[in-house]
Protein backbone atom coordinates (compact mmCIF):
# COMPACT_ATOMS: atom_id res chain seq x y z
CA UNK A 1 0.00 0.00 0.00
CA UNK A 2 1.43 3.41 -1.11
CA UNK A 3 0.41 6.74 0.57
CA UNK A 4 0.14 9.70 -1.19
CA UNK A 5 -0.29 13.02 1.05
CA UNK A 6 -1.43 16.26 -0.22
CA UNK A 7 -1.16 19.48 1.49
CA UNK A 8 -4.05 22.37 0.81
CA UNK A 9 -7.82 21.23 0.26
CA UNK A 10 -8.35 24.25 -2.21
CA UNK A 11 -9.25 23.61 -5.93
CA UNK A 12 -5.76 22.44 -6.99
CA UNK A 13 -5.73 19.77 -3.91
CA UNK A 14 -9.21 19.14 -3.37
CA UNK A 15 -8.92 17.65 -7.44
CA UNK A 16 -6.12 16.34 -6.72
CA UNK A 17 -7.10 14.13 -3.91
CA UNK A 18 -10.61 13.31 -5.11
CA UNK A 19 -8.89 12.22 -8.54
CA UNK A 20 -6.63 10.09 -6.66
CA UNK A 21 -8.39 8.48 -4.46
CA UNK A 22 -10.92 7.35 -7.20
CA UNK A 23 -8.50 6.21 -9.00
CA UNK A 24 -6.54 4.17 -6.27
CA UNK A 25 -9.36 3.03 -4.64
CA UNK A 26 -8.99 1.00 -0.82
CA UNK A 27 -6.05 -0.29 -2.65
CA UNK A 28 -3.64 2.71 -1.74
CA UNK A 29 -3.94 5.62 1.17
CA UNK A 30 -4.78 8.96 0.04
CA UNK A 31 -4.11 11.53 2.75
CA UNK A 32 -5.25 15.57 3.03
CA UNK A 33 -3.43 17.89 5.21
CA UNK A 34 -5.47 21.30 5.34
CA UNK A 35 -5.86 23.92 8.24
CA UNK A 36 -9.46 24.75 6.88
CA UNK A 37 -12.62 23.21 8.42
CA UNK A 38 -14.55 23.90 5.19
CA UNK A 39 -14.27 24.45 1.35
CA UNK A 40 -14.73 27.76 0.10
CA UNK A 41 -15.86 28.31 -3.62
CA UNK A 42 -13.55 31.94 -3.62
CA UNK A 43 -14.81 32.79 -6.84
CA UNK A 44 -18.01 33.73 -5.37
CA UNK A 45 -16.57 36.04 -2.49
CA UNK A 46 -16.77 38.61 -3.95
CA UNK A 47 -21.05 38.31 -4.13
CA UNK A 48 -20.48 37.88 -0.27
CA UNK A 49 -18.72 40.63 -0.17
CA UNK A 50 -21.49 42.87 -1.68
CA UNK A 51 -24.25 40.87 0.48
CA UNK A 52 -25.42 39.35 -2.72
CA UNK A 53 -25.14 35.68 -1.02
CA UNK A 54 -24.14 34.50 2.49
CA UNK A 55 -21.12 32.70 3.63
CA UNK A 56 -23.14 29.44 3.71
CA UNK A 57 -23.74 29.60 -0.12
CA UNK A 58 -19.93 29.61 -0.91
CA UNK A 59 -18.65 27.02 1.88
CA UNK A 60 -19.20 23.70 2.82
CA UNK A 61 -17.57 21.26 5.80
CA UNK A 62 -15.00 18.92 4.40
CA UNK A 63 -14.78 16.30 6.88
CA UNK A 64 -18.26 14.51 5.65
CA UNK A 65 -16.82 15.09 2.02
CA UNK A 66 -13.49 13.33 2.62
CA UNK A 67 -15.05 10.69 4.53
CA UNK A 68 -17.77 9.64 1.82
CA UNK A 69 -15.05 9.20 -0.29
CA UNK A 70 -12.25 7.31 1.51
CA UNK A 71 -9.70 9.70 2.10
CA UNK A 72 -7.70 10.54 5.54
CA UNK A 73 -8.43 13.79 6.83
CA UNK A 74 -6.48 16.17 8.98
CA UNK A 75 -7.61 19.44 9.74
CA UNK A 76 -3.79 20.48 10.05
CA UNK A 77 -1.00 22.92 8.60
CA UNK A 78 2.13 21.49 6.74
CA UNK A 79 5.24 23.06 8.84
CA UNK A 80 8.15 21.23 7.22
CA UNK A 81 8.50 18.54 4.50
CA UNK A 82 11.50 15.59 5.04
CA UNK A 83 12.10 14.10 1.95
CA UNK A 84 15.17 11.98 3.22
CA UNK A 85 13.43 10.91 6.29
CA UNK A 86 15.53 10.72 9.40
CA UNK A 87 18.30 9.66 11.15
CA UNK A 88 17.96 6.03 11.87
CA UNK A 89 15.00 5.81 8.91
CA UNK A 90 14.85 6.63 5.39
CA UNK A 91 11.43 7.01 5.17
CA UNK A 92 10.13 10.36 3.95
CA UNK A 93 7.96 12.78 6.26
CA UNK A 94 6.34 15.89 6.40
CA UNK A 95 5.67 17.28 10.37
CA UNK A 96 2.02 19.17 10.36
CA UNK A 97 0.50 21.00 13.54
CA UNK A 98 -3.12 20.61 14.08
CA UNK A 99 -5.74 23.64 13.92
CA UNK A 100 -8.49 22.19 14.87
CA UNK A 101 -10.25 23.27 18.12
CA UNK A 102 -9.02 20.32 20.79
CA UNK A 103 -5.95 19.70 19.66
CA UNK A 104 -4.50 22.97 18.44
CA UNK A 105 -0.88 23.26 18.24
CA UNK A 106 -0.57 19.27 18.30
CA UNK A 107 2.50 18.12 16.15
CA UNK A 108 2.77 14.72 14.35
CA UNK A 109 4.86 13.11 11.82
CA UNK A 110 3.28 11.62 8.89
CA UNK A 111 5.34 9.41 6.37
CA UNK A 112 4.53 9.48 2.67
CA UNK A 113 5.70 7.76 -0.49
CA UNK A 114 4.33 10.61 -2.75
CA UNK A 115 3.65 14.36 -1.97
CA UNK A 116 1.75 16.82 -3.85
CA UNK A 117 1.66 20.42 -2.41
CA UNK A 118 -1.51 21.97 -2.90
CA UNK A 119 -0.73 25.13 -0.38
CA UNK A 120 -2.00 27.87 -2.19
CA UNK A 121 -0.81 31.14 -1.45
CA UNK A 122 -0.18 32.78 2.13
CA UNK A 123 -1.99 36.38 1.58
CA UNK A 124 0.79 38.49 2.40
CA UNK A 125 -0.86 41.33 3.74
CA UNK A 126 2.15 42.41 5.96
CA UNK A 127 4.49 42.81 3.25
CA UNK A 128 2.23 46.48 2.47
CA UNK A 129 2.72 48.76 5.87
CA UNK A 130 -0.51 48.87 7.36
CA UNK A 131 -2.14 46.52 4.97
CA UNK A 132 -1.48 44.02 7.32
CA UNK A 133 -1.70 44.05 11.31
CA UNK A 134 1.92 43.18 12.14
CA UNK A 135 0.89 39.19 12.73
CA UNK A 136 0.31 38.42 8.85
CA UNK A 137 -3.31 39.15 9.12
CA UNK A 138 -5.38 41.89 7.37
CA UNK A 139 -5.29 44.94 9.44
CA UNK A 140 -8.16 47.52 9.67
CA UNK A 141 -7.36 50.00 7.24
CA UNK A 142 -9.21 48.41 4.32
CA UNK A 143 -11.54 44.96 3.58
CA UNK A 144 -10.45 41.63 1.73
CA UNK A 145 -12.87 39.50 -0.40
CA UNK A 146 -10.33 37.07 -0.20
CA UNK A 147 -12.12 34.58 2.06
CA UNK A 148 -15.55 34.05 3.06
CA UNK A 149 -14.65 35.30 6.34
CA UNK A 150 -13.28 38.62 4.92
CA UNK A 151 -15.86 38.89 2.23
CA UNK A 152 -18.92 39.01 5.43
CA UNK A 153 -16.92 41.98 6.81
CA UNK A 154 -16.44 43.53 3.81
CA UNK A 155 -20.24 43.77 3.32
CA UNK A 156 -21.00 44.85 6.74
CA UNK A 157 -18.57 47.90 5.57
CA UNK A 158 -20.07 48.34 2.34
CA UNK A 159 -23.10 48.81 4.10
CA UNK A 160 -22.38 51.14 6.40
CA UNK A 161 -20.83 53.61 3.56
CA UNK A 162 -23.96 52.99 1.44
CA UNK A 163 -25.62 54.30 4.42
CA UNK A 164 -23.68 57.30 5.08
CA UNK A 165 -24.05 58.31 1.53
CA UNK A 166 -27.73 57.95 1.46
CA UNK A 167 -27.92 59.86 4.65
CA UNK A 168 -25.57 62.55 2.69
CA UNK A 169 -28.29 62.59 -0.15
CA UNK A 170 -31.15 62.46 2.06
CA UNK A 171 -29.94 65.40 3.92
CA UNK A 172 -28.67 67.84 0.83
CA UNK A 173 -25.08 67.78 2.91
CA UNK A 174 -23.45 66.65 -0.76
CA UNK A 175 -20.75 64.97 1.22
CA UNK A 176 -19.69 62.14 -0.95
CA UNK A 177 -18.07 58.88 -0.15
CA UNK A 178 -14.92 57.86 -1.95
CA UNK A 179 -14.43 53.65 -2.67
CA UNK A 180 -10.74 52.51 -3.74
CA UNK A 181 -10.62 48.95 -4.69
CA UNK A 182 -7.67 47.30 -6.56
CA UNK A 183 -4.00 45.69 -5.56
CA UNK A 184 -2.37 46.40 -2.20
CA UNK A 185 1.30 46.17 -3.86
CA UNK A 186 3.47 46.58 -6.76
CA UNK A 187 3.59 42.32 -7.14
CA UNK A 188 0.02 41.52 -6.72
CA UNK A 189 -1.63 38.98 -8.35
CA UNK A 190 -5.22 38.29 -8.83
CA UNK A 191 -6.81 41.37 -10.57
CA UNK A 192 -9.54 39.72 -11.51
CA UNK A 193 -10.98 39.50 -7.80
CA UNK A 194 -10.52 43.27 -7.35
CA UNK A 195 -11.84 43.71 -11.39
CA UNK A 196 -15.19 41.55 -10.25
CA UNK A 197 -15.58 43.30 -6.50
CA UNK A 198 -15.53 47.09 -8.05
CA UNK A 199 -18.10 46.55 -11.09
CA UNK A 200 -20.29 44.35 -8.19
CA UNK A 201 -20.14 47.49 -6.11
CA UNK A 202 -20.89 50.19 -8.59
CA UNK A 203 -23.83 48.06 -9.79
CA UNK A 204 -24.93 47.45 -6.10
CA UNK A 205 -24.79 51.51 -5.41
CA UNK A 206 -26.82 51.90 -8.49
CA UNK A 207 -29.75 49.71 -7.07
CA UNK A 208 -29.15 51.26 -3.75
CA UNK A 209 -29.73 54.77 -4.96
CA UNK A 210 -26.57 56.07 -4.21
CA UNK A 211 -24.20 55.71 -7.14
CA UNK A 212 -24.34 59.41 -7.63
CA UNK A 213 -23.07 59.92 -3.89
CA UNK A 214 -19.80 57.80 -4.33
CA UNK A 215 -16.69 58.10 -6.40
CA UNK A 216 -15.14 54.90 -7.42
CA UNK A 217 -11.86 53.97 -8.06
CA UNK A 218 -9.57 51.76 -9.36
CA UNK A 219 -5.46 51.19 -8.40
CA UNK A 220 -3.71 48.40 -9.97
CA UNK A 221 0.31 47.27 -10.36
CA UNK A 222 -0.81 46.81 -13.83
CA UNK A 223 1.01 48.49 -16.85
CA UNK A 224 -2.26 48.97 -18.73
CA UNK A 225 -5.85 48.06 -17.84
CA UNK A 226 -6.81 44.68 -18.70
CA UNK A 227 -3.07 43.21 -18.37
CA UNK A 228 -4.75 40.61 -15.56
CA UNK A 229 -1.47 39.10 -14.61
CA UNK A 230 -0.98 37.64 -18.23
CA UNK A 231 0.42 40.54 -20.23
CA UNK A 232 -3.44 41.61 -21.82
CA UNK A 233 -4.73 39.59 -24.26
CA UNK A 234 -6.10 40.57 -27.93
CA UNK A 235 -10.03 39.04 -28.64
CA UNK A 236 -12.19 39.90 -31.42
CA UNK A 237 -15.09 41.77 -31.15
CA UNK A 238 -17.19 43.49 -33.83
CA UNK A 239 -14.34 41.82 -36.56
CA UNK A 240 -11.64 44.11 -34.95
CA UNK A 241 -9.02 41.82 -33.45
CA UNK A 242 -8.43 44.42 -29.78
CA UNK A 243 -6.52 44.69 -27.49
CA UNK A 244 -8.12 43.90 -23.69
CA UNK A 245 -7.08 47.35 -22.52
CA UNK A 246 -9.22 49.03 -25.22
CA UNK A 247 -12.03 46.33 -23.75
CA UNK A 248 -11.10 47.16 -19.96
CA UNK A 249 -11.02 50.78 -20.10
CA UNK A 250 -14.67 51.01 -22.40
CA UNK A 251 -16.25 49.18 -19.30
CA UNK A 252 -14.56 51.47 -16.48
CA UNK A 253 -15.68 54.79 -18.86
CA UNK A 254 -18.99 53.51 -19.22
CA UNK A 255 -19.75 52.70 -15.45
CA UNK A 256 -17.39 56.18 -14.21
CA UNK A 257 -14.73 54.31 -12.44
CA UNK A 258 -11.25 56.42 -12.32
CA UNK A 259 -8.57 54.51 -12.43
CA UNK A 260 -4.47 54.67 -11.67
CA UNK A 261 -2.10 52.09 -13.15
CA UNK A 262 1.29 51.16 -13.00
CA UNK A 263 0.70 51.62 -9.21
CA UNK A 264 2.73 50.11 -5.83
CA UNK A 265 1.07 50.97 -2.82
CA UNK A 266 3.94 51.55 -0.09
CA UNK A 267 1.89 52.52 2.93
CA UNK A 268 -1.94 52.51 4.23
CA UNK A 269 -3.24 54.10 7.04
CA UNK A 270 -6.77 55.19 8.05
CA UNK A 271 -8.89 56.37 5.01
CA UNK A 272 -5.74 57.29 2.72
CA UNK A 273 -3.07 55.12 1.03
CA UNK A 274 0.32 56.09 -0.16
CA UNK A 275 1.65 54.99 -3.94
CA UNK A 276 4.69 55.18 -6.05
CA UNK A 277 3.77 55.38 -9.66
CA UNK A 278 5.95 53.67 -12.96
CA UNK A 279 7.32 56.94 -13.21
CA UNK A 280 9.06 57.26 -9.94
CA UNK A 281 6.84 59.75 -8.56
CA UNK A 282 4.93 59.77 -5.02
CA UNK A 283 1.35 60.17 -4.64
CA UNK A 284 -1.45 59.52 -2.12
CA UNK A 285 -4.97 59.02 -1.92
CA UNK A 286 -7.48 59.10 0.10
CA UNK A 287 -10.94 56.46 0.60
CA UNK A 288 -13.75 56.36 2.94
CA UNK A 289 -14.07 52.69 1.79
CA UNK A 290 -10.57 50.38 0.23
CA UNK A 291 -10.29 47.07 -1.05
CA UNK A 292 -6.55 46.11 -1.77
CA UNK A 293 -5.92 42.34 -2.83
CA UNK A 294 -2.65 41.47 -0.82
CA UNK A 295 0.29 39.87 -2.88
CA UNK A 296 0.83 36.40 -2.60
CA UNK A 297 4.25 34.26 -0.99
CA UNK A 298 4.69 30.69 -0.33
CA UNK A 299 3.08 29.30 2.45
CA UNK A 300 6.35 28.96 4.70
CA UNK A 301 6.69 25.53 4.39
CA UNK A 302 10.59 24.20 5.31
CA UNK A 303 12.53 21.26 4.04
CA UNK A 304 14.79 19.34 6.30
CA UNK A 305 17.68 16.80 5.23
CA UNK A 306 18.36 13.44 7.42
CA UNK A 307 20.92 15.08 9.20
CA UNK A 308 18.85 18.03 10.50
CA UNK A 309 19.88 20.50 7.94
CA UNK A 310 17.94 23.61 6.12
CA UNK A 311 17.18 22.25 2.13
CA UNK A 312 14.59 24.70 1.69
CA UNK A 313 16.60 26.05 -0.92
CA UNK A 314 16.27 23.12 -2.95
CA UNK A 315 12.96 22.52 -2.66
CA UNK A 316 11.50 25.75 -2.76
CA UNK A 317 11.96 29.34 -4.59
CA UNK A 318 13.38 32.77 -2.96
CA UNK A 319 9.28 33.78 -2.93
CA UNK A 320 8.45 30.13 -1.14
CA UNK A 321 6.53 28.44 -4.12
CA UNK A 322 7.72 24.96 -4.90
CA UNK A 323 10.69 24.52 -7.37
CA UNK A 324 8.93 22.35 -10.54
CA UNK A 325 9.71 21.23 -14.01
CA UNK A 326 10.03 25.07 -14.81
CA UNK A 327 13.53 26.71 -16.62
CA UNK A 328 14.27 29.26 -13.85
CA UNK A 329 17.21 30.24 -15.58
CA UNK A 330 15.58 31.93 -18.58
CA UNK A 331 16.83 35.57 -18.13
CA UNK A 332 16.11 38.78 -19.45
CA UNK A 333 12.41 39.32 -20.99
CA UNK A 334 13.50 38.65 -24.60
CA UNK A 335 14.98 35.54 -24.04
CA UNK A 336 11.35 34.05 -22.55
CA UNK A 337 9.81 31.43 -23.86
CA UNK A 338 6.53 29.61 -23.94
CA UNK A 339 8.54 26.29 -22.99
CA UNK A 340 10.17 27.61 -19.48
CA UNK A 341 7.00 26.79 -18.24
CA UNK A 342 6.64 23.22 -16.33
CA UNK A 343 4.64 20.41 -17.63
CA UNK A 344 4.56 18.12 -15.17
CA UNK A 345 5.02 19.77 -11.83
CA UNK A 346 7.17 17.24 -10.60
CA UNK A 347 10.13 18.69 -8.36
CA UNK A 348 13.72 18.66 -9.85
CA UNK A 349 15.57 16.98 -7.04
CA UNK A 350 12.83 14.97 -5.44
CA UNK A 351 10.97 12.65 -8.21
CA UNK A 352 7.94 11.70 -5.75
CA UNK A 353 7.25 15.43 -4.76
CA UNK A 354 4.79 17.68 -7.22
CA UNK A 355 3.50 20.83 -6.55
CA UNK A 356 0.19 21.85 -8.05
CA UNK A 357 -1.56 25.17 -8.52
CA UNK A 358 -0.67 28.21 -6.70
CA UNK A 359 1.95 26.27 -5.12
CA UNK A 360 4.57 25.62 -7.62
CA UNK A 361 6.95 28.51 -8.80
CA UNK A 362 6.35 30.15 -11.44
CA UNK A 363 9.67 30.31 -13.83
CA UNK A 364 9.25 34.26 -14.28
CA UNK A 365 6.56 36.71 -15.21
CA UNK A 366 4.45 36.59 -18.26
CA UNK A 367 3.53 40.41 -18.31
CA UNK A 368 6.59 42.28 -19.68
CA UNK A 369 8.52 42.91 -16.10
CA UNK A 370 8.54 46.98 -15.41
CA UNK A 371 9.97 48.84 -12.63
CA UNK A 372 10.27 52.56 -11.33
CA UNK A 373 13.51 54.31 -11.47
CA UNK A 374 13.63 53.81 -7.65
CA UNK A 375 13.91 50.23 -8.45
CA UNK A 376 10.62 49.06 -7.32
CA UNK A 377 9.15 46.24 -8.97
CA UNK A 378 5.52 47.35 -10.34
CA UNK A 379 4.42 44.06 -12.19
CA UNK A 380 1.64 41.79 -11.94
CA UNK A 381 2.60 38.03 -10.97
CA UNK A 382 1.53 35.01 -13.24
CA UNK A 383 -2.40 33.92 -12.19
CA UNK A 384 -2.90 30.25 -11.09
CA UNK A 385 -6.09 30.02 -9.95
CA UNK A 386 -8.90 28.22 -11.29
CA UNK A 387 -9.38 26.15 -14.26
CA UNK A 388 -5.43 26.36 -14.39
CA UNK A 389 -4.87 25.11 -10.90
CA UNK A 390 -8.00 22.20 -11.64
CA UNK A 391 -6.01 21.05 -14.76
CA UNK A 392 -3.27 21.06 -12.87
CA UNK A 393 -4.20 19.27 -9.91
CA UNK A 394 -6.43 16.37 -12.10
CA UNK A 395 -2.41 16.06 -14.35
CA UNK A 396 -0.55 15.53 -11.29
CA UNK A 397 -3.10 13.00 -9.20
CA UNK A 398 -3.02 10.97 -13.03
CA UNK A 399 0.93 11.16 -12.80
CA UNK A 400 1.22 10.09 -9.42
CA UNK A 401 -1.63 7.22 -9.69
CA UNK A 402 0.87 6.05 -12.74
CA UNK A 403 3.89 5.80 -10.62
CA UNK A 404 1.87 3.93 -7.65
CA UNK A 405 0.53 1.81 -10.38
CA UNK A 406 2.87 1.04 -12.71
CA UNK A 407 6.04 2.22 -11.00
CA UNK A 408 8.20 5.18 -11.44
CA UNK A 409 9.73 3.54 -14.31
CA UNK A 410 7.05 2.72 -16.53
CA UNK A 411 4.62 5.79 -15.38
CA UNK A 412 3.72 8.10 -18.30
CA UNK A 413 4.16 11.64 -16.74
CA UNK A 414 0.96 13.46 -17.56
CA UNK A 415 1.47 17.28 -18.66
CA UNK A 416 -0.46 20.37 -18.01
CA UNK A 417 1.66 23.37 -19.11
CA UNK A 418 -0.22 26.49 -19.18
CA UNK A 419 1.19 27.63 -21.97
CA UNK A 420 -0.18 24.72 -23.97
CA UNK A 421 -3.90 25.29 -22.08
CA UNK A 422 -6.59 27.64 -22.04
CA UNK A 423 -8.36 29.02 -19.13
CA UNK A 424 -12.11 30.61 -19.27
CA UNK A 425 -12.89 33.82 -16.89
CA UNK A 426 -16.32 34.77 -16.31
CA UNK A 427 -16.00 38.09 -14.10
CA UNK A 428 -19.14 39.11 -13.06
CA UNK A 429 -19.58 42.93 -13.26
CA UNK A 430 -22.87 42.81 -11.22
CA UNK A 431 -25.29 40.05 -9.77
CA UNK A 432 -28.96 40.13 -11.42
CA UNK A 433 -30.94 37.49 -13.18
CA UNK A 434 -32.27 40.10 -15.68
CA UNK A 435 -30.41 43.02 -14.93
CA UNK A 436 -26.64 41.51 -14.15
CA UNK A 437 -23.48 40.88 -16.43
CA UNK A 438 -20.04 40.14 -16.63
CA UNK A 439 -17.13 39.78 -19.05
CA UNK A 440 -17.02 36.18 -20.28
CA UNK A 441 -13.72 35.55 -21.62
CA UNK A 442 -11.94 32.65 -22.98
CA UNK A 443 -8.09 32.49 -23.23
CA UNK A 444 -6.00 30.27 -25.47
CA UNK A 445 -2.74 29.76 -24.12
CA UNK A 446 -2.43 31.25 -20.78
CA UNK A 447 0.70 31.80 -21.08
CA UNK A 448 1.48 33.52 -24.64
CA UNK A 449 2.88 31.25 -27.04
CA UNK A 450 4.65 33.78 -29.67
CA UNK A 451 6.77 30.90 -31.74
CA UNK A 452 3.53 29.23 -32.16
CA UNK A 453 1.39 32.68 -32.69
CA UNK A 454 3.38 34.97 -33.71
CA UNK A 455 1.96 38.83 -33.45
CA UNK A 456 -0.49 38.25 -30.45
CA UNK A 457 0.94 34.90 -29.11
CA UNK A 458 -2.44 33.29 -28.74
CA UNK A 459 -4.87 31.65 -30.91
CA UNK A 460 -7.26 34.52 -31.19
CA UNK A 461 -10.37 31.87 -32.67
CA UNK A 462 -10.17 30.66 -29.13
CA UNK A 463 -9.37 33.74 -27.26
CA UNK A 464 -12.48 35.60 -26.48
CA UNK A 465 -14.24 38.52 -24.37
CA UNK A 466 -17.71 39.60 -24.16
CA UNK A 467 -20.25 41.68 -21.88
CA UNK A 468 -23.52 40.58 -21.21
CA UNK A 469 -26.52 39.34 -19.08
CA UNK A 470 -25.31 35.17 -21.01
CA UNK A 471 -21.72 35.76 -18.85
CA UNK A 472 -23.87 36.45 -15.64
CA UNK A 473 -25.78 33.50 -15.73
CA UNK A 474 -22.40 31.38 -16.93
CA UNK A 475 -20.90 32.75 -13.41
CA UNK A 476 -24.03 31.96 -11.79
CA UNK A 477 -24.47 28.30 -13.03
CA UNK A 478 -20.48 27.60 -12.54
CA UNK A 479 -21.44 28.74 -8.39
CA UNK A 480 -23.39 25.78 -8.70
CA UNK A 481 -21.90 23.15 -10.55
CA UNK A 482 -18.24 23.81 -9.21
CA UNK A 483 -19.91 23.44 -5.40
CA UNK A 484 -21.60 20.26 -6.41
CA UNK A 485 -18.48 18.64 -8.15
CA UNK A 486 -16.68 19.67 -5.25
CA UNK A 487 -18.96 17.62 -2.92
CA UNK A 488 -18.48 14.69 -5.02
CA UNK A 489 -22.31 14.25 -5.76
CA UNK A 490 -23.61 11.75 -8.95
CA UNK A 491 -21.47 12.41 -11.63
CA UNK A 492 -19.08 14.96 -10.53
CA UNK A 493 -16.37 13.49 -12.66
CA UNK A 494 -18.16 14.78 -15.59
CA UNK A 495 -17.71 18.32 -14.69
CA UNK A 496 -14.30 19.44 -16.14
CA UNK A 497 -11.67 21.44 -14.30
CA UNK B 1 -26.35 64.92 -24.09
CA UNK B 2 -26.88 61.07 -25.38
CA UNK B 3 -26.03 58.88 -22.35
CA UNK B 4 -22.63 57.14 -23.41
CA UNK B 5 -21.58 61.05 -24.62
CA UNK B 6 -21.85 62.24 -21.02
CA UNK B 7 -18.72 59.83 -19.53
CA UNK B 8 -16.60 61.33 -22.64
CA UNK B 9 -16.39 64.80 -21.23
CA UNK B 10 -15.73 63.40 -17.21
CA UNK B 11 -12.04 62.49 -17.65
CA UNK B 12 -8.94 62.62 -20.10
CA UNK B 13 -8.50 58.97 -19.64
CA UNK B 14 -12.48 58.40 -20.29
CA UNK B 15 -11.96 60.90 -23.65
CA UNK B 16 -9.73 58.48 -25.17
CA UNK B 17 -11.60 55.27 -25.20
CA UNK B 18 -15.21 53.78 -26.29
CA UNK B 19 -18.54 54.14 -25.00
CA UNK B 20 -20.95 51.27 -26.00
CA UNK B 21 -23.96 53.59 -27.06
CA UNK B 22 -27.86 52.64 -26.30
CA UNK B 23 -28.26 49.47 -29.09
CA UNK B 24 -24.77 47.95 -27.92
CA UNK B 25 -26.28 48.39 -24.01
CA UNK B 26 -29.71 46.98 -24.72
CA UNK B 27 -28.14 44.22 -26.49
CA UNK B 28 -26.52 43.32 -23.46
CA UNK B 29 -29.88 42.45 -21.16
CA UNK B 30 -31.55 41.83 -24.05
CA UNK B 31 -32.82 38.18 -23.06
CA UNK B 32 -33.41 36.55 -26.84
CA UNK B 33 -29.77 37.83 -27.92
CA UNK B 34 -28.37 36.95 -24.43
CA UNK B 35 -30.16 33.38 -24.64
CA UNK B 36 -28.13 32.78 -28.29
CA UNK B 37 -25.13 34.53 -26.74
CA UNK B 38 -25.27 31.89 -23.98
CA UNK B 39 -25.28 28.91 -25.97
CA UNK B 40 -22.28 30.61 -28.23
CA UNK B 41 -19.80 30.74 -25.60
CA UNK B 42 -20.76 27.92 -23.65
CA UNK B 43 -19.49 26.16 -27.28
CA UNK B 44 -16.64 28.24 -26.91
CA UNK B 45 -15.84 27.76 -24.11
CA UNK B 46 -16.13 23.64 -23.93
CA UNK B 47 -13.65 23.86 -27.46
CA UNK B 48 -11.35 25.73 -24.91
CA UNK B 49 -11.69 23.48 -22.32
CA UNK B 50 -11.41 20.15 -24.04
CA UNK B 51 -8.11 21.47 -26.21
CA UNK B 52 -7.06 21.89 -22.49
CA UNK B 53 -7.13 18.65 -21.15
Amino acid sequence: MARLIIMGGGVSGHTTATFAKKWLGEEHEVVVVTPNSQWNWIPSNIWVGVGQMSKKDVVFPLAPVYAKAGIDYRQAKAVSIHPNGKEGSDESYIIIESTKEGTQGQTEELTYDYLVNATGPKLNFDATEGLGNGKGELGNNTVSVCTADHAVHANIELKQLFEKARKAKQDGTGERQKILVGTGHGMCTCQGAAFEYIFNIEHEAKKAGVRDMIDIKWISNEAFLGDFGMGGLHMKVGGYAVSSKLFAESLYAERNVDWIIGAHTSKVEAGKIEYELLDGTMHEETFDFAMLIPPFAGVGLKGYDKDGSDISDTLFAPNGFMKVDAKYDAGAYENWKASDWPETYQNPTFDNIFAAGIAFAPPHLISKPMSSPNGTPINPTPPRTGMPAGIIGKAVAHSVCDMIKKGKENAHLHKASMADMGAACVASAGKGIFDGTAAAMTVYPVVPDFEKYPGTGRDTDYTFGEIGLAGHWIKHILHHMFIYKAKLKPGWTLIPE
Amino acid sequence: MKQEEVNFGKSDQFNLTMIPGSFARRMRTCLIWQFFRFTVINIKMLIVVSKSH
